[in-house]
């Protein structure tokens, strides 16, 4: 028994957090984050050049071939240090060729996009709120005609991995004819997101069925990457309390803010446990992986949106501005509770794959 | 990571499980003892397997192993599983006993300690008063030496199974000159003398669980003293710790919430099992996201301390995390037996009214109240997260009633 990182675990987190600290002051963050693009090349060169790319991606085909946790791990400190850009919906869509494409879709994308030459995305989501697989609509086969939305980095990425009707996943490359990619104005400014529109495009399925666990290892990276924001926030109002003077003492003196910043911590430190957990599942305990899965995105997107809100109150006026920086936090919480469904969505399931 | 306990330790879990399945439940001649001799009889067996009472010398009746946090955590597992008796519960061997074993003399480990464990002698806390709780070191039972002996003189207050308890041990101001902290001392007094009167508080719950004990030259000899004169504050301070420990495993919490699973499946609720209901299901599936989340920091705090490793502001959550999951179980038990919430608890069964019954629910409703506020309040528990955790300044008025 032993529940905890290894040691190259916890190296790999310590370098993320140190390149962040070095590549990407507050100010810099800004400038991404108001940029046209939400990308920073040099920024996601560094990340690839540290393997980021292609952390699950097998070894054969150029990747680490690490497992979920450690994705996760990645996404939590990306996370706490604010990263921008398209490391999530790359991450999947080369989880998800991994798991679903026949070998000579391996061999064409995955070494291109371990090292980070090609960027990965993925489009699952449509019109209605509809996210799961099992809800897709759109129709597969040779070509695809439709639209999907909420696509991450639609405007950048090189190949999607797009999931039609029946839970098939199929990939289609940028230049395919037929399609139309278009910038969403989303929320979470350092993770952009936009809609595919598809005429008769071109596409190729991919043989395995893997729709499933790419849904659970997408629950899990959200509700790491919430993790990593809601203790991000967490931390500021501490600092901030232990900065901050009123009535001639630091206002971390006043018990009622104590007690708030007491109820945060509570909310959000168990929760690294659970989403650990969720990852661990996904590779080791088959029985439990998605059901593990929901409850970490339900959970923590839920709780650390909460965490959000108590963020702006802690910091008072100044909280409330564009200036300050929990703005920043406040919207990647945005994104992580609403991508993929809302926590209510993911508890009903939770209900069910436990059979009530 | 890795959730699987090796071969090592598999190993271990065998041998426990063969254990459990010769003794437990009785077989033959032992079938026929009563339900207590029966217990008693496993936990000598069980003791001498090394299985309970580990963390005491065998010299005290212990099976003094070394300190082991997975096995003791495989022995909880399979214990449970087996619904065997494991060691003897209350305030005697949770809280007592660790603190004797830590800072006691000699004689009063072989006169106490034994007995507690096999649980021949019962105790009671006699620490808050009428005046001091959350400031406990505010307390006013005075202690003073005459020839050789302690005389006190004071009230004690919210003393659980006083009225059963053989002994108590007391917190009292001994040094009266000295600063808040510093004039308190930690005795043992028996309960059984004509210096003392208990008398029982009814609960909310209609049960009178906690007591009034008043002490009015109450006496014990001069040596019935853990630690010295004015260093009774630090040595209750070890207990306390434990108490903390204890009302916060999870262990507790997941049993609960398995309860509250069974409920929602077997109450109708407007018109249907509770279960089929969207919103006790969203309730539900909720709260087990933070039931979960407390499970899993318990293997993380498990995985530190076997490491020998600090588990860090984690570990002062727990009893805040537990009160909170008690509170919403009993909520949504409450609400799933609607009309039945009205009924008096006591009059349909209370106390010892089934677990899982609807009154045992109705009990529990009021039940986890008590819980939220014996051994530290949850503001108290906030001022620990808060101070302690994220290493926020003290509370001025704490500070400036100790003297700092
Ligand atoms: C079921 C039960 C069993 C118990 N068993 C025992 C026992 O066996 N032995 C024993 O010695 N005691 C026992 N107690 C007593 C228990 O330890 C005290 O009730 C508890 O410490 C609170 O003290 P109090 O009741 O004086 O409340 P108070 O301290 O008066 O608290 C009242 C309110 O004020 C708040 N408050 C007080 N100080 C602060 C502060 N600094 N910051 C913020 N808020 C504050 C509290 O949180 C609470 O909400 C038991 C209590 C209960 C309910």
């Amino acid at each position: 028994m032993n529940f905890d990182l290894t040691e190259e675990q916890q190296l790999l987190q310590n370098a993320i957090a140190q390149l962040l600290q070095n590549e990407l002051p507050v100010t810099r963050l800004r400038e991404i984050f108001e940029s046209e693009t939400g990308h920073d090349e040099a920024l996601w060169k560094n990340l690839v050049e540290m393997g980021l790319g292609g952390l699950v991606i097998p070894e054969e085909y150029g990747g680490a071939g690490m497992e979920l946790l450690d994705l996760a791990l990645a996404s939590e400190t990306l996370s706490y240090g604010g990263a921008p850009g398209p490391f999530f919906g790359h991450s999947l869509a080369a989880l998800a060729v991994s798991l679903a494409g026949s070998d000579a879709q391996k061999q064409r994308w995955l070494p291109q996009l371990a090292t980070g030459d090609a960027i990965g995305s993925f489009a699952f989501a449509e019109a209605g709120s509809v996210w799961q697989p099992e809800d897709w609509v759109m129709a597969g086969g040779d070509t695809l005609t439709g639209t999907k939305l909420n696509v991450p980095y639609s405007e950048l990425a090189d190949v999607f991995v797009v999931g039609v009707a029946g839970g098939g996943l199929v990939l289609v490359e940028r230049e395919a004819s037929g399609l139309e990619s278009h910038p969403i104005d989303g929320v979470d400014r350092a993770r952009r997101i936009g809609a595919l529109i598809f005429e008769a495009t071109p596409c190729e399925s991919m043989p395995g069925a893997a729709a499933d666990r790419v849904r659970d290892a997408a629950l899990v990276l959200l509700a790491a990457d919430a993790f990593g924001a809601g203790t991000r926030l967490a931390d500021m109002c501490v600092e901030y309390a232990k900065t901050r003077e009123q009535f001639g003492v630091t206002i971390g003196h006043f018990q009622a803010l104590k007690h708030q910043l007491a109820n945060m911590a509570i909310d959000i430190e168990p929760s690294r446990a659970l989403y650990w957990y969720a990852a661990h599942a996904f590779d080791h305990i088959q029985g439990e992986s998605a059901r593990s899965a929901a409850i970490a995105k339900a959970h923590i997107t839920d709780n650390v949106m909460q965490i959000a809100r108590d963020s702006v109150e802690a910091h008072g006026g100044i909280g409330f501005t564009w200036e300050c920086d929990v703005q920043l936090w406040f919207k990647r919480a945005m994104f992580d509770r609403a991508f993929f469904g809302v926590p209510s969505l993911h508890r009903e399931r939770q209900a069910q794959l436990a059979g009530w | 990571m890795d959730l699987s306990y090796g071969e090592e330790y598999e190993q271990f879990r065998t041998e426990v499980r063969a254990f459990l399945k010769d003794v437990w439940p009785p077989k033959g001649d032992e079938a026929e003892l009563s339900k207590e001799d029966g217990a008693r009889r496993f936990r000598v067996r069980a003791t001498e397997k090394g299985y309970l009472s580990r963390g005491i010398p065998r010299k005290y009746g212990g099976s003094e192993q070394p300190s082991d946090e997975i096995r003791a955590n495989i022995i909880r597992e399979e214990f449970s599983r087996a619904h065997a008796p494991m060691d003897v519960k209350g305030i005697g061997t949770a809280m007592l006993v660790p603190t004797l074993l830590e800072k006691g003399e000699e004689w009063q480990k072989e006169k106490f300690v034994e007995k507690t464990v096999h649980g021949e002698l019962h105790w009671c806390q006699g620490y808050s008063e009428p005046g001091s709780g959350s400031d406990l070191a505010s307390l006013k039972t005075k202690g003073e030496l005459v020839g050789d002996e302690w005389v006190l003189n004071g009230q004690k207050i919210w003393t659980t199974n006083a009225h059963t308890a053989d002994w108590m041990f007391c917190l009292c101001r001994t040094e009266p000159g000295a600063s808040k902290h510093a004039g308190i001392s930690y005795l043992l007094v028996p309960m059984d003398q004509p210096g003392i009167e208990v008398r029982p508080l009814p609960q909310m719950t209609g049960g009178a669980d906690f007591n009034e004990v008043f002490l009015t030259d109450a006496r014990t000899p001069a040596d019935h003293i853990v630690g010295k004169r004015g260093e009774g504050w630090q040595v209750s301070r070890s207990t306390l710790k434990h108490e903390r420990n204890s009302i916060g495993s999870a262990a507790q919490s997941a049993l609960m919430f398995q309860g509250l699973v069974h409920l929602a499946k077997t109450t109708e609720y407007d018109g249907r099992p509770g279960i089929e209901d969207p919103v006790i299901r969203q309730r539900l599936a909720r709260l087990e996201g933070t039931l979960k989340a407390h499970e899993y920091s318990g293997l993380r705090q498990l995985t530190a301390n076997a490491k020998g490793e600090n588990p860090g502001i984690i570990q002062t959550m727990s009893k805040l995390i537990a009160t909170n999951i008690g509170s919403e179980v009993a909520k949504i038990a409450l609400d799933l037996i609607g009309d039945d919430g009205m009924m008096d608890p006591l009059e349909s069964g209370g106390m010892m009214a089934r677990p899982g019954s609807q009154s045992s629910w109705i009990n529990q409703y009021m039940f986890s109240l008590g819980i939220a506020v014996a051994g530290g309040t949850a503001n108290i528990q906030r001022n620990v997260i808060a101070e302690r955790g994220l290493g926020l300044p003290r509370d001025i008025y704490a500070e400036r009633s100790s003297g700092k």
